[in-house]
């Protein structure tokens, strides 16, 4: 399955500053067809499409959108998600840079189709760059009367990842710390100031209104059976040529590898921090929701790299950044840190890989959100495909003491 | 209203600016100051521990005076693989102080800083809000001179 441009379709095409450009290239047709239908009509288009949110979790979209739509209450609000701050993953600022249009008329047909009047785009800190361009883009979009009965904010991050996930999210909004909040309740029912809410990636928002324009058995026709439509994937570390690539979902890591151009791979995580590990011997695993996929971020490692250095490193990512309100995550972070930084230098224990697996156990089933839920996979699945990096890191540990006279 | 009024009619939505009331002081001053933690507090109602709660949460506050350039370099792994240590040391050198410093003439704040989204071009190191990519320690100091 080839590389088939979508989502990328208008980028690189259309000029990002100018609405005339977008509608030119068919912009807000989608939009007018929605507008012909009722907004239960809209949701059974997304539910019946099969589309899953790209953020991460992979959330069926058509469910989440009834669950909204269902709710009763005047006051219901939407939020795309431009928080992108998973490692590796930069897909929704080529998006956002390159086609903010598609992006403002899919959260129209969103608004519309759960009875949103109000919506954020929730943009990080780190994206300030993109911010004039899209409150032009928004200005004019709204001047041409496409956002009569949408009112879109943008409101800027401070620099926090663990406000990409939903609940912390919705309390920055609010104007707290981003925290994860105890679930249930579930945004769809209490979401931002306990109304209900629906919060979509700004991915997943941008194939709304080509599903609506080309109907859900087009878009039903690419993909795997739990997964339809395309992808994109942010491909960067040991590559020739690091970027943006959009597949149907279900090609395999290989051809994604083949198009950026990488050599002598060792290993490759596959979305983001918190991401599965695939060994070169399972190149050809399909990127789908039914083996890996996550956010689409994709960190190709050549054979040089060190895997104990990875892990420590990205430990120490997720112990900066875990938001400290729950426990497994807060100190386990820390303590698998502890580890993996003396076995990262030569100073690791027999019983520390008992340690590691005994303490990623208790993160995954105990953590309050997806960081602490997942901060294990990645060493996990580097224990499943490399312990014998471990291994030996351990018995050339043990060795060493035993010369200093330490057990 | 007193300040305990002011807090029982809090109906939870009067916060929502507060992040936008830290930023604009984080811009005005180069920093979240004591005083206007403590104003902040009184006019929302809230414990000062809220406030400084915030603003010690979010990497983009700061509670100590930062410098006119903030220079965030990426540490995360996919830079990390592009060698972000050499530009790393080459900033350090060029400006004479390590992460987490700020220079003497208040000029240039250090930090490292988590990924930027900017992993095609990595290295990359963000100047204030401006992204620089592809970046080489040959690039550094001709960046750092336009800095004036």
């Amino acid at each position: 399955m080839p590389e088939k441009r979508i989502l990328l379709k208008n980028c690189g095409v259309i000029d990002p500053r100018d609405i005339n450009s977008y509608l030119a290239h068919g912009g807000f047709q989608a939009w007018e067809k929605a507008q012909k239908m009722s907004p239960d009509g809209l949701v059974a288009e997304i539910k019946a499409s099969g589309l899953k949110g790209r953020g991460g979790a992979g959330f069926p979209c058509g469910l989440k959108w009834e669950l909204v739509r269902k709710e009763p209450g005047d006051e219901k609000f939407l939020i795309a998600n431009a928080d992108e701050g998973e490692v590796g993953a930069f897909k929704d600022r080529y998006l956002l840079q390159g086609d903010p249009f598609t992006l403002i008329e899919g959260m129209a047909i969103a608004g519309y189709a759960v009875g949103a009047q109000k919506a954020y785009l929730y943009l990080r800190a780190e994206y300030h760059h993109l911010l004039d361009g899209l409150s032009n883009a928004i200005g004019q979009v709204k001047r041409k009367g496409f956002l009569k009965k949408l009112d879109i904010e943008i409101r800027e991050g401070a620099g926090a990842y663990i406000c990409g996930e939903e609940s912390a999210l919705m309390d920055s909004i609010e104007g707290k710390r981003g925290e994860a909040r105890y679930k249930p309740p579930f945004p769809p029912s209490k979401g931002l100031w306990g109304k209900p809410t629906i919060i979509n990636n700004v991915e997943t928002l941008m194939n709304i209104p080509q599903i609506i324009l080309h109907g859900p058995p087009w878009f039903c026709g690419m993909g795997t059976e739990q997964s339809k439509g395309t992808k994109l994937f942010s491909v960067s570390g040991d590559v020739e040529k690091p970027g943006v690539y959009e597949l149907v979902l279900g090609s395999s890591l290989k051809e994604l590898l083949d198009l950026a151009g990488a050599k002598s791979v060792k290993m490759v995580q596959v979305g983001g921090a918190t991401g599965g590990i695939i060994p070169y011997s399972m190149i050809s695993t399909p990127l789908a929701y039914e083996t890996v996929l996550g956010s689409g971020a994709v960190t190709v490692f050549n054979e040089s790299r060190e895997v104990l250095d990875f892990i420590h490193r990205t430990m120490e990512f997720l112990a900066e950044e875990s938001c400290g309100k729950c426990t497994p995550c807060r100190e386990g972070t820390e303590v698998m840190i502890e580890i993996l930084g003396r076995l990262a230098t030569g100073d690791g224990r027999q019983e520390d890989i008992q340690a590691l697996e005994d303490l990623s156990h208790t993160m995954m089933v105990s953590s309050l959100c997806g960081l602490g839920q997942a901060a294990s996979i990645p060493v996990l699945d580097t224990l499943r495909y490399f312990r014998n990096e471990y291994e030996t890191r351990i018995k050339q540990s043990v060795f060493l003491r035993s010369f200093r006279g330490l057990p | 209203m007193s300040t305990v009024q002011k807090a029982v009619s809090l109906t939870g939505r009067e916060r929502e600016g507060l992040l936008g009331r830290l930023k604009e002081a984080q811009n005005k001053f180069g920093y979240v100051p004591k005083e206007f933690m403590a104003e902040t507090a009184q006019s929302f109602g809230l414990p000062i521990s809220e406030i400084y709660g915030l603003a010690t949460f979010y990497s983009f506050l700061s509670t100590r005076p930062l410098g006119k350039y903030v220079i965030r370099i990426c540490k995360s792994i996919p830079c990390y693989l592009q060698s972000a240590e050499m530009i790393i040391d080459s900033v350090a050198k060029e400006i004479g102080i390590r992460p987490g410093q700020t220079t003497a003439d208040g000029k240039f704040s250090f930090e490292l800083t988590n990924c930027i989204g900017a992993c095609d071009m990595a290295p990359a190191m963000l100047i204030n809000h401006e992204v620089y990519g592809n970046l080489t320690p040959g690039k550094i100091g001709e960046i750092l001179k336009a800095c004036k």
